[in-house]
Order: C-alpha cells, then structure tokens, then sequence
C-alpha cells in the first residue's frame, strides 16, 4: 500500500476493484464500511454482488477480465470533463500526452460493450472519483491474477495520478496483500530477480555488495519464477526442490500439472506444520512451527514491520524454519549462518537492505515500523511518494484493452472466477483445523446464477461437475444472484474441490502471475441433492 | 490544541476541547461507575450510572454524554447521583441471573464492580422469576440473555464496529431483548461471527464458548491475511485459550475478525501437527532423528548442479526466515531459483 490501513477511515472516497474486503481483510473491511457510515463515498468495481456493494454509492459490474477497458474509461471522462489534477500531472507526471492519446480507443461506447457496464454508471463512477478528494483505490489479486494483470495495476496508477491522489493523506493506490507475510517475502528476496529489499541481483554493484557481506560468488542471472520452477520440473530441468509452508497442488494454476512436476522430481523436501497435499508426494518432511512457537517479523500490507511472539513451546520435535534451514546450510559448508536468533538475523538483514536499515528488535518492541526506514533515528514512512516517486517521476502509461486469454465459447460456455471465503483461508491448511469455521463453510460450494442453474437443470445443493480444458472437479451447487448469469465462483480452499486443477496458467507477462481469475468451464449436474 | 480545565472532585484537570465529563474524570483519576460506555463506541447515555452533579447545572447530567467545558465543578460522589446509580443497579440486579460462580465473567463483571461500588448487599425487589433459553447456536460464543443488562453495547458494536448490524434491541419495555432480525438463532443470522459483540459485553451475557481464563499473555501478529492485527494470546499451559485485539499502535485498534478470535487455537495445538521428521523409505514415511534428515537433505542438495535446484519459500514463515532461505538458494545452492506465493 502506498498509505496505512487506518487512513482509510478518512478518504471521502474509496474505489474498491478486484478486492473482496469484507472477506478476504475483514478487518480493512470494517474500516470501509466506517468510512462510509460517515457519509464518504465507496464505489465498489467487481463483477460479483459482494458485501461491500450493500455499502456503496455506485456498483460497477463489470465484465471479469475488463478492468483495463473500464479504468481507461473512467480516464476518459476525467479528461475530457477537465476534471483531473493540471498542477499535479505537470509537477510530478510525465508522459501525458502519450496517455491521453491512448484513451483516444476507449470511447465510451466500446467501454460499455466490453465491460457490461452502462455509459452513464462510467461517469457517475469518475466524476465521484474524481471531484471527492482526497480518494483511496484499493485492489487485490481480482486485479492482478489476470493474464493482463500488470496493465490493470498501471491503469489503477493512472487513474490516481491523473487526479492528484498519490502521497497525500488517505488516498494513493492500495494493494491489499492475501497472506500474512506475503509483503516480508517479497521484501526479503524470496524472489528470482532481487534481494532482499528489492536489490536487482543482476545489478552489479548490489551483486558485489552481496558478495561482500556474504563472502561467495554470486550468480547474476535472475531465477527461475515459481511458475518457472514447475515446467522445469516437469522437463526434469529442475531436479530437486526445497519447499517451505506452501502448498502449490492446492494453490497453484493447472494443479494437475503442478503435482506431475513435483513426482518428477528426484528429489523433494517439504517444510511444514501439516501433511499437506503438497507433503504427503516428498522424500524427506521436515516439521517447522506455527507463528505462536517462534519468534520473528511479519510486514503487513501497509509496509509495517511487526513483531511475532513466542507463545508456547514447539510441539514435539518441531523446530523453528529460520533453524532448519541455517542447519541445511552449515552442514552444505555454507558460511554465514550461525544465528542465535532471529534478532541476530534482523540485525543482518538491516545491514544489507536500506528500506529495513533502521528497523531493530528493541525498537519494534513498542510497536511496529513501516519501512522505508533506512536509519535507526528514521520514524518510518506510513505514506510513500509525498515529494517524489522512486523513479523521480510518476509515469503515465498508455495501454490497451486484451481480453483474457481463455473465452467462454460453445463447448465451456461459462466463466469461473476464484476468490476466497471469510470462513476459510488459502488452501484450508490451518483454518480447516478448526471445527467452528468448517461449520460455517465446510465443503467448496460452486456458485451459480439460478438463470444458468435453471437452463442446465441443476438445483441449489445438486453435486455438479465442472469441467475446464485442463482437468474436471466435482463440488455441490449453491444457486445464487451473487454471481453473474455467465459465471461461476469457486473458492480454493477445499482439497476435495480443487478449484486450481481448473485454473488457466496463462501468465502476466511481467508480473508471471496466473490468470486464475479468469477462465472458461462447464458445468453438469452429476447428482441431486439429498434432502435433508 | 484547545484546552479546557475543570475541577472534578476537587482536582484541576486539563483535557482537550471536545472531552466529556466522564474523560476528563477519568484523566483525573476519580472513578465514575458505568455500564453503557464504551471507549471503542459513541457515547450513548442510556444506562444513568453515571450521572454526576455539575455547579451551575440543573439535575444529574450523564456524565459519558456532557462536554466538558472550562471551569466546570464536577462532584461524582454524591448522596444524589448514589440514589440514582442504586436504584438503577437494583433493577438490573432484580432481573439478573446472579448464579455469579459459574458465570464466564465471574471478577471481570462490570456489573459486579458497579453493585461493589454502590454497597449494594441486598436487593429491596424480588428476583423475577423469567428464563430465556441460551442461544448457544454459535460455534465460538453464547448469547444468554439472563445475563444481559439491555446496554446495547453488543448491538453498537455489531453497527458502529463491523456495520453488519445483525443484532438489535427488540421489543418494549420488560420484552426487551437482544435479537436478530426475525428473532432467528444467532447462526440463522447475518452475524459473521467476529465477536466484537462479545469482546465489548460487560456482563457474561455474550461470552465464548472457551470459557478457561489464560495464566499469561503473548502479545504477536494475526497469522492469516495481509491486515497484521496485533494481538494478545492467552496461554494456558500449551494451549491457546483466549485471544484478544490490540488497540494501541496497532492496524487493527482492537478489533478482529472470526479467523483472528476464534481460528487460532486449534490448529495450533491440532493433533495432526508434524512432530518429528520424516523420510520416505521404500514409498513409506518413516520417522527420523533431526541429525539423519538433516544430513541426507545436505548430502542431496549438494549433489546436483547449481541449476537443477529451486527453493520455493512461504508468505507464511517470517521476514526473518524468508532472509535465510533466500540466502541459502543464492550463497549455499548458488542459484537464483527462489521464489514463494506472492503470486497466488
Ligand atoms: S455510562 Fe453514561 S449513561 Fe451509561
């Protein structure tokens, strides 16, 4: 996020597009919702009737996989009706007039025809946007899991450019992240192309830093991505794989192809709390600890480094992740990794990244730091770009509409789309541990518009099959207006329905994320329900 | 910063413009009995506990709901105020289930600290006879209504907190109750389970379902979505049996939603939990000493070349860990092949 949660709270308007708040960040949900209990404005952009549309002022159902189409229109009516920022754009854009040219294709009328959306609902939605200032977009994996997905984040920027809402107060451009520490592993190299702290591996003054604090040669040739990783695999490319709390046959695209890639690895090791579906295919099976057994950071969405407690002992043998690996490490002659702790880590870490420069264990004792924080005197930096973007200046980019990569057509007729519940989380690992959340939602049910249940006979509670190009899976049938005639909705919490061996692995090109938002099924009905 | 002073008690106190009686009484350290407020809630004036007597005011202004203004003289412990705060307490007190000792809030009970206040020793009514049944629908809290005291504080919290609105004060006068819409048992409701409800409860009235008291707390991180909420767990020998927000310094101000409150404790102590290591020996996972798996996953890893190996770590494991696996990949495995579900 560019600005904190709790700023939130006072942005006189929110756009919330590809993110289901009030589900997947409850609690950033609350804040929404109190902002518009206020009186501030909240239009809410997402081809589902979720929650937060009860909330709004304006509902924009737009087409999954239009977002682009959408958000250029919205541009469009902000410049021809004068309504953006001059005083902005001049001081800290460039690249207008390029842009402003490439919204010459997105005439309304084209805007409409693509994303469902009538002309009027456009306009209302940019001049709302536009005029109620300060104004806060938020945005999850409904905008960036598409094969489109990082021309949907710079139309998000334009859009917030073109109207002064960068570096202020309770406005800019909101990424909320789904897992706990997704921001921390990102921040942390976990990544094939940078170090920690985003230091491009292929940089060679950050390579000889590196080599330096670490005292090895390093390779400057940027990583294979985790998408990368499994075609390897599959090709026997990669041979063997060291994996840590995740459970790719679960969450990945085209998850068929992700268990193959995995059994033909020579060899595999899996680090984790549970026996995953990801864990039962390995050699060896290390047991690592939950969050309440070790001691650590997690940095949330809004950049804040904060710390994680030791609560109770490691059950068994289990052993904290940052041990076992440091283990791994020495025992492969590595030098470098005799850590006492995690505090002895983070002084490490601090060394070699300056956006964590000033960040210490004795100063997130009374609270949590948001990085940039490059000395131990810095307070932290809640909102980014007030004086000026990273790269100097903010650049408007001209774009153009693609459609998704996979379209219904005769033989898939219907759209499925995935996101989560509020009941369960990711792949069910840990919440489907506990036996209050399976009573709220304990089995996937596939939601289906009655329009589409009605013309393919099934009824709510009928076990149905759904079938991609890629595989087929079996869950019951929830009939429901939620969901668009045209679409379907399936979580990818449930290992008995797993909505991922039906996901398109067509990928953004930059961003090497998966289109899972967007992809083209049947549906059948298998069975009828049994009354209860 | 406009700043009011005032007197309450005898004691000068400074409090900013805007404060009310009841804060600035508080800013001075002079105890005020009430119900119906709550720090997290607006003000609400409803329960008269704590009702003071102003100079130059007429009656017993509520002190949650009065501003303070400059040079006000506030006495909160007077033979009036106590007349109104006991027979207020009376009532509650005639229509209250006092089976204390077996009440989820037994010592944290506000209604007990305010009757403790009061003196009150013996009630001038007869107990009521009326009994609702427990709502105990919920997976993770109570709803009983015996214990409630019509403070609204459940039914503000749900509107003001969460804005789901799924609980209300229903019905007129002795009938008044909290209930959901159509009066349906609470797991037929809207509710989404947060328990912000019950965390802001005074009495047993809304209370979890785990009902042992923690012997210590460990304030960390949520560890399920991106939000960060700052919390404290409440350990009981090795197990997890409270869990409760933060509100100072924190993204979350206190609040949580059902995954936070009410999904960390099982799973953490769940039976299914991987205890020791395991090697696949013959298509079979056989238990192992941490020396043996250690050294056959060194011995393994070192034996391929450097690009046949890949390293996928987790947004789940700290900043901490993601800082050491990658540095394994690149100085120890010499490879660029990291990378996690940052994607997904
Ligand atoms: S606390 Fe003031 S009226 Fe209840």
């Amino acid at each position: 996020m560019t600005n904190s949660i709790g700023e939130l709270k006072d942005a006189a308007c929110i756009l919330a597009i590809g993110s289901n708040t009030t589900a997947a960040h409850p609690v950033i949900g609350f804040i929404v919702k109190q902002a518009t209990r206020k009186g501030n404005k909240l239009i809410v952009a997402n081809p589902r009737e979720i929650e937060l549309v009860r909330y709004a002022d304006i509902w924009l159902q737009q087409n999954p996989g239009s977002d682009v189409a959408l958000l250029m229109g919205m541009a469009r009516v902000i410049v021809a009706e004068g309504l953006l920022d001059q005083a902005f754009i001049e001081q800290r854009g460039e690249n207008f007039a390029a842009f402003r040219e490439s919204l010459k294709d997105f005439d309304l009328d084209s805007v409409a025809q693509i994303t469902g959306v009538p002309v009027a609902k456009i306009v209302e939605a940019a001049r709302l946007y536009a005029t109620t200032r300060p104004a806060s977009i938020i945005y999850a994996m409904g905008i960036t899991q598409h094969s489109h997905g990082t021309d949907n984040v710079m139309a998000i920027a334009n859009l917030a450019m073109l109207t002064g809402n960068v570096g202020k107060p309770s406005s800019g451009v909101n990424p909320l992240r789904g897992q706990n520490n997704v921001q921390g592993a990102c921040d942390m190299g976990a990544l094939p192309n940078v170090y920690s702290g985003y230091q491009a591996v292929s940089n060679p003054a950050v390579k000889a830093k590196f080599e330096s604090a670490w005292g090895v040669t390093l390779d400057d040739k940027p990583g294979l991505t985790l998408t990368e990783i499994m075609d390897a695999a599959h090709q026997g490319k990669i041979k063997a794989v060291y994996l840590i709390g995740e459970n790719p046959v679960l969450s990945d695209p085209d998850a068929s192809h992700v268990r193959k890639a995995l059994e033909k690895l020579d060899f595999l090791v899996v680090q984790d709390i549970f026996l995953t579906e990801t864990a039962q295919l390995a050699d060896v099976i290390l047991p690592g600890v939950s969050f309440a057994e070790k001691e650590g950071t997690f940095t949330n969405t809004e950049r804040r480094v904060q710390r994680v407690r030791q609560a109770l002992a490691p059950v068994g043998e289990a052993r904290s992740d940052w041990w076992i690996a440091c283990e791994i490490a020495r025992r492969m002659g590595g030098k470098g990794f005799d850590f006492a702790s995690p505090a002895q880590i983070m002084a490490e870490i601090a060394r070699v990244t300056p956006s964590y420069g000033g960040i210490t264990y004795d100063r997130l004792e009374t609270g949590g730091l948001t990085w940039p924080c490059p000395d131990e005197k810095h307070p932290g930096t809640p909102i980014l770009h007030t004086a000026q973007f990273t790269r100097g200046k903010g650049q408007f980019l001209p774009l153009k509409y693609k459609p998704p990569q996979e379209l219904p057509d005769a033989e898939y007729p219907l759209i499925l789309t995935t996101g989560r519940s509020l009941f369960q989380f990711h792949t069910g690992t840990m919440s489907r541990k506990v036996g209050g959340l399976n009573k709220f939602m304990g089995e996937e049910l596939v939601e289906i518009n009655p329009a589409d249940a009605a013309a393919l006979g099934i009824a709510d509670g009928d076990t149905v099959r759904i079938t991609s190009r890629r595989d087929t899976v079996a869950a019951r049938a929830k009939l429901t207006a939620t969901t668009p005639p045209g679409v379907v909705f399936m979580t990818f919490h449930f290992a008995e329905s797993p909505a991922n061996r039906l996901t398109s692995p067509a990928l953004d090109p930059v961003a090497k994320i998966p289109e899972l938002k967007v992809c083209a099924v049947r549906v059948e009905k298998l069975k009828q329900s049994v009354a209860v | 910063m406009d700043e009011i002073r005032l007197t309450v008690d005898g004691r000068e106190v400074k409090v900013k413009k805007g404060a009310t009686v009841l804060e600035a009484a508080q800013a001075a350290g002079v105890y005020i009995p009430t119900l119906c407020h709550d720090p997290d809630l607006e003000p609400y004036g409803g329960c008269r506990l704590c009702v003071v007597e102003i100079e130059k005011m007429r009656g017993l202004p509520t002190s949650c709901t009065t501003p303070a203004t400059e040079g006000m003289v506030v006495h909160t412990d007077t033979p009036a105020a106590n007349d109104v705060r006991r027979a207020a307490v009376e009532l509650l007190c005639a229509d209250h289930y006092s089976e204390c000792l077996t009440c989820p809030q037994n010592q944290r009970c506000e209604l007990q600290k305010v009757a403790a206040y009061l003196g009150i020793t013996r009630l001038p009514y007869p107990k009521t006879t009326r009994t609702f049944p427990v709502d105990d629908s919920n997976p993770f809290f109570d709803l009983d209504r015996n214990r409630c005291i019509l403070c609204a504080r459940c039914v503000r919290a749900c509107n003001e907190i969460t804005c789901v609105g799924a609980i209300d004060l229903a019905y007129r006068g002795y009938q008044s109750k909290v209930a959901t819409f159509g009066d349906q048992l609470m797991i037929s409701s809207i509710c989404k389970s947060c328990g912000e409800c019950v965390a802001h409860c005074p009495t047993g009235a809304l209370a979890p379902k785990e009902s042992r008291r923690p012997t210590r707390e460990v304030l960390t991180t949520c560890p399920y979505c991106g939000v960060g909420c700052q919390m404290s767990l409440g350990i009981r020998g090795h197990e997890i049996v409270s869990v409760r927000g933060k509100r100072e310094d924190s993204p979350n101000k206190g609040w949580l939603c059902v995954k936070g409150r009410y999904g960390i404790g099982e799973f953490v102590s769940h039976p299914d939990r991987l205890t020791a290591p395991l090697v696949r020996r013959d298509g079979e996972l056989k238990k192992v000493s941490w020396d043996e798996a250690l050294d056959l996953v060194a011995r393994k890893l070192a034996s391929y070349q450097k690009g046949e190996v890949a390293v996928i770590t987790s947004a789940k494991c700290t900043n901490e860990e993601n800082y050491v696996f990658q540095k394994l990949a690149r100085a120890v495995l010499g490879t660029n092949n990291v990378d996690h579900c940052a994607r997904l």
